[in-house]
């Protein structure tokens, strides 16, 4: 294993500039990737935060009698993960408004019949994206008694809609992306065991199996693939520290606005990803070669 | 045609014949080499001869007739077996095939590296080759720094390095001066009579002293004109 690594190391060394674009190739893709990564971590995270914990109301038909009320909460019990379910009846809820609004509380004594409906305010116990919360909005809004929920869908709808074309942009590129790295790393490699086709050539005739032969490549694409990576995180840490203060500073002051930078998770999924992108484009142009 | 399975047989070959596209490079070869066997292998340019050898280690398949090395049957060796078909051989060419951006050491070490040896055992099993050619001085040259002579030696250290048992030398002293070609032959001659079969293409047979027991094959066209016995 020593062997193949130093011959990789030799190998690199002797075609630097080669080896340098495609470490540079392979960051940049990591670094699209990895921005996308991040806006996407950071928006999803906003978002929640303002759907102020997965919490919704359910308002409830005219219908809705105080018997029905445990077999309700048994049947929004299956549909979703909850935390807890809390009745609040119309009463109360007019009660709440007119202490809300005591100085327009005239008003509300005009009114000879509560037009506020029965309300179960519920909290999602675990919820990972807001279209978590939406379907399992949908299905309770399913349920024949239950006559809306609002969870904020308005403008964050909208918003969610901008969102994921954003999404879909940032698929599109990191496949994009992926793929242009992919062929410069195919391609190095192919490079690299054409100008060490001779060397090939006399390590079979001295009784090398394929896997000795193909074993250096491998370590060379996996060392780029992890270089790359490596260097594309740093470059974005470096971006990010130079322009997340900025942005907290500026918007903090009138909105919740945390912006973290990418989890140990991500960050270890995409130096993995990385080092995936290096093994596979050798992978890919061995196999051509060698077929 | 040819009754004498002798039981020491390393290399069989049976009405062998090669063709390159419409053009036969062998006819019809049937050769019997016994374990520990000196061959010289003559003929004019363009014979056959490196064919010949070629489809021993499997450079080139045989395009008719069997061949057995050590028993195994050539035709039937997979891919994934030839490696190790190609360790029981050592192979000198003229053009000596050394990695021009390796070292003499490191040339020499390719063959071991490559059987999976130990790294202690290499270092000291190719410094021990390269003094019993004179080039242990010249291990951290590359190729190209050497003359012929010497790269040829690095070539005959690399051949025998894995102590094979049967070395095959495509006229290994074709391009050399005769110093240089008569120590390159005295160490095949010594490798020789530690017990491994040597198969040697070359015109430069007055070089050697007739003191060892050999056989001359002959080829011309692709055929066998001749074998003579040489004592
Ligand atoms: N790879 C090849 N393709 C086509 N013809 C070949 C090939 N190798 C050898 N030959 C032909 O086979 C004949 C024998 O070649 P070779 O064995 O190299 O001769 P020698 O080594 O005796 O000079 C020659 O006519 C040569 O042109
Ligand atoms: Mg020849």
């Amino acid at each position: 294993m020593i062997h193949f690594v130093k011959k990789a190391l030799a190998d690199i060394h002797s075609n630097r500039f080669l080896n340098l674009i495609t470490i540079i190739t392979i960051s940049l893709s990591i670094l699209v990737v990895s921005v996308f990564l991040l806006f996407f971590e950071n928006a999803s995270r906003v978002i929640e935060s303002w759907n102020k914990g997965g919490r919704a109301m359910i308002y409830l038909k005219s219908e809705f009698r105080m018997d029905m009320l445990p077999k309700l909460k048994v049947k929004i019990n299956t549909l979703g993960d909850i935390d807890e379910i809390v009745y609040i009846s119309k009463t109360q809820a007019l009660d709440k408004l007119k202490k809300n609004m005591s100085s327009q509380s005239a008003f509300l004594k005009t009114l000879k019949e509560n037009p506020l409906p029965d309300a179960l305010e519920i909290r999602m116990k675990s919820y990972n994206s807001f279209e978590e919360v939406q379907k399992f909005a949908q299905s309770i809004k399913a349920i024949e008694i239950v006559e809306d929920v609002e969870y904020g869908q308005g403008w964050l709808g909208r918003f969610l809609k901008i969102f994921n074309l954003f999404k879909i942009t940032g698929y599109a590129m990191c496949t994009l992306f992926f793929l242009i790295a992919l062929f410069i790393t195919a391609n190095t490699v192919r490079l690299a065991f054409y100008s060490r086709k001779r060397e090939i050539e006399i390590m079979r005739l001295v009784g090398a199996t394929e896997t000795f032969i193909k074993a250096p490549f491998y370590v060379e694409g996996l060392l780029q693939g992890f270089l790359g990576g490596i260097l594309g995180m740093v470059i974005l840490l470096i971006t990010y520290l130079a322009v997340s203060s900025g942005i907290t500073q500026s918007f903090a002051s009138y909105m919740y606005f945390d912006i973290r930078f990418l989890s140990v998770q991500t960050i270890a999924l995409i130096i993995t990803g990385s080092i995936f992108l290096g093994w596979f484009g050798c992978y890919l142009s061995l196999k051509q070669i060698l077929k | 045609m040819n009754d004498k399975s002798n039981k020491n047989s390393i290399i069989r070959l049976f009405n062998v014949s090669k063709r390159f596209g419409g053009k036969l490079a062998l006819k019809d070869i049937t050769l019997d080499i016994e374990q520990g066997e000196l061959i010289f292998i003559s003929g004019p340019s363009g014979a056959g001869k490196s064919t010949l050898l070629k489809i021993l280690y499997l450079a080139e398949k045989a395009s008719e007739g069997q061949i057995l090395i050590g028993g195994m049957n050539l035709a039937r060796i997979s891919s994934s077996k030839l490696p190790f078909l190609r360790r029981r051989f050592g192979m000198i060419f003229q053009d000596f095939k050394l990695i021009p951006n390796r070292t003499v050491y490191e040339n020499v070490a390719l063959v071991l590296e490559v059987a999976g040896e130990k790294p202690s055992f290499i270092r000291k099993k190719v410094m021990q080759v390269l003094r019993t050619i004179g080039m242990e001085k010249k291990f951290k040259a590359l190729p190209p720094t050497l003359s012929g002579g010497e790269q040829q030696r690095v070539a005959v250290a690399r051949a025998v390095v894995g102590q094979p048992s049967i070395i095959l030398a495509d006229e290994p002293t074709g391009s050399l001066d005769l110093k240089s070609a008569q120590i390159i032959l005295d160490s095949l001659m010594e490798y020789h009579k530690k017990g491994a079969t040597v198969l040697i293409v070359s015109h430069n047979l007055h070089l050697l002293e007739s003191t060892v027991r050999s056989r001359n094959v002959e080829i011309s066209e692709g055929t066998i004109k001749r074998i003579a016995t040489i004592c």
